[in-house]
């Protein structure tokens, strides 16, 4: 009886709920090893529309109608004005090729499958059930976030960098839909304008670099230090 | 009072919509003025703040601790409003006679540092204003993304660095700091209900019921996260790059009120944290990033080459006292860490204007090439050794008082080993801030310069005097009398933190 408690099958919605988790974690590990600057850029768009999808989902699962609202906004600013920010800085720097990475290809992906196996596991035994989706999904996304950190570490130049930190946020926000998913629609919107400003002003810094330094690669930003 | 806390983020806001449009000058006095407006006006709500907690429009709310953090970013507001009028009083004489272009240049550069002091001044009397922890984190960000625009300001190969190495460091760190806001929001509503908006009050009432699991995690995660802007080993590196590349107005801002602000936000989940797990985990958690961010600063601080990343490695050290004050629990450590903000804002805003007028005079950042400055300069001169010598925590400042607090505090709660490490690497980072100082002020200066490139005595501009000397003034006022409301206020604050404590 209890064993039948414990090994129920999964049912249609934590199926689907775990599914575009999981879509969202292989689409970091694409970013990570994107060789060319609009592919990363495409592959996060991919990723914020499965964010996107999860929340409507969890919307329509759960009856969280705010969610909807949030589902479109994420959609409008994540899978349609930030990446168009950064396509039109790449058309400006007429760069394509991502900065090699200080690792080859093999060894990031195996260090990210490492941390990201780290964070899943860990996140598992702390016990935190929520009532809206599987425990699963949180794992995910903090393995989302971990991955995220590698991308940003072994990547050397701004563009990744950047995609890097907007992954980062895009698995935060998997994380609370998971164990926030009634957080008022103020903050949740506030969130994402925040979000917004942040992209603008990494934007702004970006050009400033690209300016300065004819470049796209952070190669040459190790003046300071001491 | 709600009046007041409307005006106090109303303020700066239209002002800094007003420096869109009107012209250097009248920018300048703009915001000199709202500077001591908002000073005058936080010094108002003292008294008012002592007993209970004032909110408005919802959304905000002050207690003690809030306006503790209110009050010394808004000195240093009016402070570096003031010190920037004779900090691009010389760049806007040197344009006078130049081109029209190079006059629409420098008019374009004062326009976005006003835009941008008074925005970043704005958000950081905002964050510890917002009713709780979720816009804490929204207003923390807008602090980051604003000061990473004006740390990109002057436009040199430092300062494109510097700027992209903080924007992504401590946006990095913000991401993490919101994981530690939706765990916290996960524990709340296990209590609480699913929907509710992180709000102190309620979080604060129902503090000890909440799990035990959730809260550790975003207490961690939140010291990590924020740490990252507050300059905690080991995710620190960001901080030297961006205060000694910065403008000097925003490195004081920077320094004195920035980290600071982000350390209230540590605050806050201490608060919940210390009634819902008991003070032995977030204690010793603090102090373990306490002492480690306090012994990497003091050792960077004897082997430096540049007065503005010494400077800035003295706020790392400063910051590792505050953890490892808070750490001791003692609500006399806890008064003297709150003591501490203020008298730390006041002094090393003092420092960094001091610096700001001796990278003036000598032209350039490194150590070797200062010297004599006692004799170059009549006014900054001394009063740079002053803040030196009250950011060691010399009698009679400030800072000995509120240092005087915190190992008194550890001593009287048997924190006996942890003191004295406290003291022993706070007389290492001593050591390390004196002889720069004394090399830049009483070292005669070396005949290898020309006698031409040897700079008459004088100040270049008073503008960049008198902030100073009433930053020193107010280091005096707290270290030997205190108001007694201000006392009161600490005193209310530092309960506050240390409910649930033994």
């Amino acid at each position: 009886m209890l064993l039948a408690a414990t090994y129920s099958a999964p049912t249609v919605f934590d199926g689907i709920a775990n599914t575009v988790a999981l879509i969202v974690l292989l689409l970091e590990f694409g970013m990570l090893r994107a060789a060319l600057l609009r592919a990363q850029v495409r592959l996060y768009a991919g990723q914020s529309l499965a964010v996107s999808v999860l929340a409507a989902v969890v919307a329509f699962g759960r009856h969280v109608p705010e969610l909807y609202a949030l589902a479109a906004l994420s959609l409008l600013l994540k899978v349609v004005v930030v990446p168009l920010l950064i396509i039109g800085l790449l058309r400006e720097a007429n760069e394509e090729i991502a900065g090699s990475g200080t690792l080859g290809v093999t060894q990031e992906v195996l260090i990210s499958i490492g941390v990201g196996a780290f964070g899943f596991f860990a996140v598992g035994v702390l016990g935190i059930h929520s009532e809206v989706l599987p425990t699963a999904a949180l794992s995910l996304s903090v393995a989302v976030v971990l991955v995220a950190f590698i991308l940003m570490i072994v990547r050397r130049d701004v563009v990744s960098q950047a995609i890097g930190f907007f992954s980062l946020e895009n698995g935060v926000s998997v994380a609370s839909l998971v164990v926030a998913a009634g957080m008022p629609l103020i903050l949740e919107v506030a969130f994402l304008f925040d979000l917004l400003v942040a992209v603008v002003v990494f934007g702004v810094l970006m050009r400033t670099h690209h300016r300065r330094s004819q470049s796209l690669s952070t190669e040459n930003l190790d003046r300071l230090r001491g | 009072m709600a009046v007041v806390l409307v005006l106090l983020v109303a303020l700066p806001l239209a002002t800094t919509i007003a420096c869109t449009a009107v012209s250097h000058r009248v920018a300048a006095a703009l915001t000199a003025l709202t500077g001591i407006a908002t000073f005058v006006s936080t010094v108002a709500v003292v008294p008012s703040a002592l007993g209970h907690t004032q909110t408005a429009l919802r959304y905000l709310r002050a207690d003690a601790l809030s306006v503790v953090f209110v009050l010394g970013t808004c000195f240093l507001y009016a402070a570096t409003a003031i010190y920037a009028i004779g900090y691009l009083d010389a760049e806007a004489r040197v344009v006078r006679d130049q081109s029209v272009e190079q006059q629409m240049v420098f008019a374009r550069h004062s326009r976005r540092f006003y835009l941008g002091l008074n925005a970043f001044a704005w958000s950081m009397i905002c964050a510890p204003l917002v009713n709780g922890l979720a816009l804490l984190w929204i207003a923390v960000e807008i602090t980051t993304v604003v000061s990473a625009l004006l740390v990109a300001l002057d436009d040199t190969e430092g300062a494109t660095e510097a700027a992209w190495k903080y924007v992504l460091i401590a946006s990095s760190g913000l991401g993490i700091a919101l994981l530690a806001t939706i765990f916290m929001y996960y524990a709340g509503s296990q209590v609480l209900g699913q929907s509710y908006d992180l709000a102190f009050d309620p979080l604060m009432h129902k503090a000890a019921h909440l799990p035990q699991t959730p809260v550790r995690l975003a207490f961690v995660l939140a010291v990590v996260g924020y740490g990252t802007k507050v300059g905690l080993f080991p995710v620190h590196t960001w901080l030297p790059d961006a205060h000694a590349e910065a403008p000097t107005p925003v490195s004081a801002l920077l320094s004195g009120s920035l980290l600071a602000v982000s350390f209230y936000a540590i605050l806050r989940y201490y608060q919940i944290s210390v009634v819902a797990l008991g003070p032995r985990f977030p204690q010793t958690v603090l102090l373990v990033f306490g002492v480690a961010s306090l012994l990497l600063a003091a050792l960077y601080l004897l082997e430096q080459h540049d007065i503005k990343r010494l400077l800035a490695y003295s706020s790392v050290e400063h910051m590792g006292i505050l953890a490892i004050g808070v750490s001791f629990g003692a609500p006399l450590a806890l008064s003297g860490v709150l003591l501490h903000v203020l008298a730390h804002a006041a002094a090393k805003g003092n420092a960094f204007m001091g610096a700001g007028v001796l990278v003036r005079k000598f032209g350039t950042k490194e150590l070797r090439a200062m010297a004599d400055g006692i004799r170059l300069l009549p006014w900054s001169g001394p009063l740079f050794l002053i803040a030196v010598l009250a950011l060691s925590a010399m009698p009679p400042f400030g800072l000995f008082r509120s240092e005087f607090q915190i190992v008194a505090g550890g001593l009287a709660h048997a924190r006996n080993a942890a003191t004295a490490v406290l003291v022993c690497l706070v007389t290492l980072a001593f050591l390390g801030l004196t002889i720069a100082t004394t090399r830049i002020l009483f070292r005669p200066r070396p005949d290898a310069v020309e006698p031409d490139d040897a700079a008459p005595a004088g100040e270049p501009s008073r503008w960049m005097v008198a902030p100073v000397v009433a930053g020193v003034l107010v280091l005096l006022i707290l270290g030997l009398l205190p108001p007694a409301d201000l006392v009161d206020l600490l005193n209310h604050a530092a309960a506050d933190l240390a409910v649930g404590a033994p």
